[in-house]
């Protein structure tokens, strides 16, 4: 596509979701997010404005810009999800908006599956209900990974802070059953526009983004998994004899030309010979891409197939468990043959056993014999072919699933692999990766917990070990060992012929690196993120590392003793200055207690070009903040080494600034800094 | 890589859709009206199946009252992509009795498309019928899936209609049933025009300004064709005009716009208060009128 300079070009896109009823003013937040984008046209405007005065309303009843079909209008209910779009300059949004009430969990399920984020809508004057609860579980299950808690109807509550503090201190407690890794609270009222789209001026004790601001700037390219090259092959194009290829939609990770691959399941393997799109050819391609590969053998590869990298290929599996959610007034059936659409692949199953279902009101397993309509329940299922699968948590795509009733052909159950039982293997490798997401705790009557879908990290890893035994042929922790061992830390930089130098002149700027310390809740992120964002406007190359941000992938296997915290500045410093030497500004943000560790980063990075930043604000302001509900969790005893609460952390001695984030707001703050910048 | 941008998204989404229906469907065809979501479809379409031709026919449901540059527009983006046309004619369909003719001032075939279209699709047994409907065009599309069910009659059941999951597509049916897909679903109109620009695709002149006969009809600008009858109220000008969708001539109405380039258009559709929609007095007849059209089987 040709991209030129046009700014929509550069746009990306974020799918989100939204559930609750009319009466938590859900309608009302979609229309306000649409009229206040501009994103709602004069005559769909007139048309609402017709229709409820037709039928007798004060107010113009924004619902109606969402239930468009006859019978929803009628009987003002939301029957099906609806798609709505909108656009601001930075990103195009789709809302899949689901109903909260008919039908709940199959609609919520099906917009789910396809969302980067979640909206829970809680009203201030109810506090958390049980429909904010469900939406959470089911955003948690269909591994949503961003959440944002939006406490409506503050003007009902005369703004007040402590209703907002109250009932986020109220789903911190419901979520500390969860493990969230992104969740947000906002403040709002979506009837009179507040923190929508512009600050509110009611509520100056709220220092956070506004929804659209949040909407326009989380990061959604985080949770794609680029690591696991898996191809469905979806259709084979063969204009001519000389050409044989495959057309299919990467599921996740990427690919070159020359990658060595194996073909699944007749597990031959070939090499890479061209990647085809239209009008040409490309070196690389990655999750996403819809494209044509072509490979070096003549291998027999039909719909259905998966290519994959040699090193890395997916479960082999005829049996595995999963999460099902069934869709169909027709209750599931053990043992019945039901057809099973998975990536490209469409082949008959049964459900040979249910181990328990979930109640998505208390979250709660229970014993039962079927599932019916709406009802989630764990599942053992056995296929008359293999799939290629991944876990869902690692993978979406290859790790989801849906069953068809022959009998009507309709879609009947929705599922999600939880863990699958390899029928034979040649060892594949698997490489340790964490995906960003939820997990949950679910209980029984008896106080038995079981985790939804594994702790952060630890998962892959028991999955790859579980390989291994099976496979008999790699230790995959001596694996892991191996790969993170440190070795040489004396290599020189000299990435090509293209010097630093040159790459600043390109740049218009010098590289350097702005090393961000304190503790939780001190504002290091908000202040990385706002300095970026200014300094991006400005034209200039900047690149952020967080310490949330690289614990998910490059040190995901350090924990937070001394020993640990020391190796996960090491790499983030060596990191650091990988860009540095790329001629990139880059914005660090790391809690990095000790003087010791922040100066071995200052000697890796290279002094000169080193720039230390104390972030602090007295313990009672941070505790206050609690982004990520660190200090509630730690006040509870469920985490331990948390610094600035029972783990020490030095202050910095001679930083390059001092920024007082109580004293300061987060614009002074950024400011302050950017003023110091010789840049 | 530079970071994927939700263009590219849209894009790779609808060739993945087009080439599941060439492999979920035996007999699909792509329902061409000549105008722009249509020519765009075509384009993915030979995107989706380079370098091999895309395998399925272009089917136009030809209600006589067309403006001309859509037919030559029509028949040289055959010729150019080497695809076979099937046209439905709804004069046919009228000559042999399966429609009357509306009458009246307000006349418009656009309706009688229907029974053509479905007589089409059985005579030529298509089991999948790719449309350009996007799901921010009209109310009643927004609960539309990408893989569309219909009965044996042709008809959509809005409220049944199987969950779209994740990017799962269940085309399974019985004898007789058939699909609608519509591959753009997620695109909103100024995607459209982004991507028509970006990807440097030809479209008919009509769509560009123009002078032309026209006059006012219930708030929409109608051109003077010899399909309509002019009341004695209604008074003909000419102006500089252009189209913002182009279907029946009867029904579709102009803008008054002097956009002569891709740059003028985009600028236009991102300044316009009303719906692309707005203009076309098919929509206007109810508040319910797409939901009903297409519950019968309309495009």
């Amino acid at each position: 596509m040709n991209q030129g300079n046009n700014k929509y070009l550069k746009m990306d896109l974020l799918r989100f979701t939204t559930a609750g009823s009319v009466d938590d003013g859900k309608s009302t937040l979609i229309g306000r997010l649409l009229y206040d984008s501009k994103s709602i046209f004069e005559d769909q405007m007139e048309a609402i404005e017709l229709t409820s005065r037709n039928s007798g309303e004060d107010e113009v009843n924004l619902a109606l810009l969402t239930d468009g079909l006859r019978a929803e209008r009628e009987q003002k209910i939301t029957i099906d999800v609806a798609y709505r779009y909108f656009a601001t300059p930075r990103r195009k949004f789709i809302i899949a908006d689901t109903p909260g009430h008919i039908q709940y969990t199959r609609n919520m399920v099906t917009g789910a599956s396809t969302a980067d984020l979640a909206i829970i809508l809680i009203d201030a004057q109810k506090g958390v209900l049980t429909q904010s609860k469900r939406h959470s579980f089911i955003s948690t299950l269909l591994q949503i990974p961003h959440l944002v808690v939006t406490i409506n109807k503050m003007d009902l509550v005369d703004y007040s802070q402590d209703v907002f503090e109250g009932i986020v201190a109220d789903f911190r407690d419901f979520a500390s059953k969860m493990d969230v890794d992104d969740i947000t609270f906002i403040p709002i009222s979506a009837l009179k526009g507040d923190n929508i789209v512009q600050k509110s001026a009611h509520m100056p004790w709220y220092n956070g983004p506004t929804l659209l601001y949040h909407l326009e700037h989380v990061h959604v390219d985080a949770v794609r998994n680029l690591i696991d090259f898996r191809f469905p092959v979806q259709y084979v194009i063969r204009p001519n004899p000389s050409f044989r290829g495959y057309a299919g939609r990467i599921s996740s990770g990427t690919i070159r030309v020359g990658d060595k691959v194996t073909v699944l399941p007749s597990r031959l393997t070939s090499r890479i010979k061209a990647i085809t799109i239209y009008g040409g050819e490309t070196e690389e391609a990655r999750a996403g891409d819809s494209v044509v590969l072509q490979i070096d053998d003549e291998i027999d590869i039909s719909r259905g197939d998966m290519i994959a990298r040699s090193n890395n290929v997916p479960h082999f599996s005829r049996s595995f468990d999963a999460y099902l959610c069934w869709m169909s007034a027709e209750p599931m059936e053990l043992n019945k043959r039901y057809l099973l659409m998975h990536t490209t692949r469409t082949i008959q199953a049964v459900v040979r056993k249910l181990s328990y279902q979930i109640d998505v009101d208390t979250m709660q397993r229970k014993e039962a014999t079927r599932l019916e309509l709406n009802e989630i329940g764990r599942v053992s299922i056995d296929t008359s072919m293999p799939l290629f699968l991944d876990t869902y948590r690692r993978n979406i795509n290859t790790g989801s699933f849906i069953l068809v009733d022959p009998d009507t052909n309709v879609t009947a159950g929705a599922g999600m692999v939880r863990k699958a039982v390899q029928v034979e293997m040649n060892g594949p490798v698997v490489s340790p990766v964490f995906v960003e997401g939820l997990s949950l705790k679910l209980e029984d009557g008896t106080g038995k917990t079981e985790t939804l879908w594994g702790h952060s990290q630890p998962e892959p890893v028991e999955e790859a070990e579980e390989q291994a035994k099976q496979s008999g042929e790699i230790d995959v922790s001596e694996w892991n060992r191996r790969l993170y061992t440190k070795r040489s830390t004396d290599v020189i930089w000299a990435p090509s012929g293209v010097s630093r130098e040159e790459r600043e002149r390109r740049n218009g700027h010098k590289g350097m690196v702005i090393w961000l310390t304190g503790v939780s809740g001190a504002g290091k992120s908000t202040i990385a993120n706002g300095l970026e964002l200014l300094l991006w406007e400005e034209g200039k190359q900047t690149a952020i590392l967080d310490g949330d941000m690289i614990r998910g992938g490059l040190t995901g296997d350090l924990g937070f003793t001394p020993e640990d915290r020391k190796e996960n500045i090491r790499r983030a410093a060596h990191m650091a200055r990988a860009f540095l030497e790329h001629g990139t500004i880059v914005i660090c943000a790391f809690v990095s207690p000790f003087h010791e560790d922040r100066e071995m980063a200052r000697e890796i990075v290279g002094p000169s070009d080193f720039f230390e930043v104390s972030v602090y604000c007295d313990p009672e302001t941070a505790m206050q903040r609690d982004p990520k509900g660190l200090y509630a969790l730690a006040r509870k005893g469920q985490i331990k080494d948390l610094t600035g609460f029972d783990a020490p952390y030095e202050t910095p001695r001679q930083p390059f600034v001092r920024l007082n984030t109580a004293k300061m707001t987060v614009d002074e703050s950024i400011a302050a800094l950017r003023r110091k910048l010789l840049v | 890589m530079a970071p994927i941008t939700h263009l590219q998204t849209l894009e790779n989404e609808a060739i993945f859709v087009l080439r599941e229906v060439a492999a979920q469907f035996e007999r699909p065809a792509l329902l061409f009206s000549g105008g722009k979501d249509s020519i765009v479809m075509v384009h993915l379409a030979r995107k989706a199946f380079y370098p091999s031709r895309f395998p399925f026919p272009l089917m136009h449901i030809d209600t006589g009252h067309n403006f001309p540059e859509t037919i030559t527009f029509r028949d040289w983006l055959v010729q150019d992509t080497g695809a076979r046309l099937i046209v439905g004619s709804v004069q046919e369909s009228i000559d042999k009795g399966r429609v009357k003719e509306e009458t009246g001032p307000d006349a418009s075939r656009n309706v009688l498309q229907t029974v053509t279209l479905l007589d089409a699709l059985k005579e030529h047994r298509i089991d999948c019928a790719l449309g350009g409907g996007r799901r921010d065009e009209e109310k009643a599309r927004a609960k539309e899936r990408f893989f569309s069910h219909r009965d044996v009659f042709g008809q959509w059941d809005p409220k049944n209609q199987r969950p779209e999951l994740w990017n799962i597509f269940n085309g399974r049916k019985n004898p007789g049933e058939h699909f609608r897909v519509f591959p753009l679903s997620n695109w909103t109109e100024m995607d459209v025009w982004q991507y028509i620009a970006a990807e440097r695709i030809v479209i008919p002149d009509i769509y560009f300004t123009h002078r032309r006969r026209v006059f006012w009809r219930n708030g929409v600008l109608l051109a003077d064709t010899p399909f309509v009858t002019i009341q004695p109220e209604e008074k003909v000008f000419e102006t500089d005009v252009r189209f913002r969708t182009i279907g029946d001539a009867t029904c579709t109405g102009a803008i008054l716009s002097k956009a002569s380039t891709m740059e003028d258009i985009i600028a236009e559709v991102a300044a316009a208060r009303v719906t692309e929609r707005g203009n076309r007095n098919d929509d206007k007849r109810s508040d319910t009128a797409m939901e009903d059209r297409k519950r019968a089987g309309y495009f």
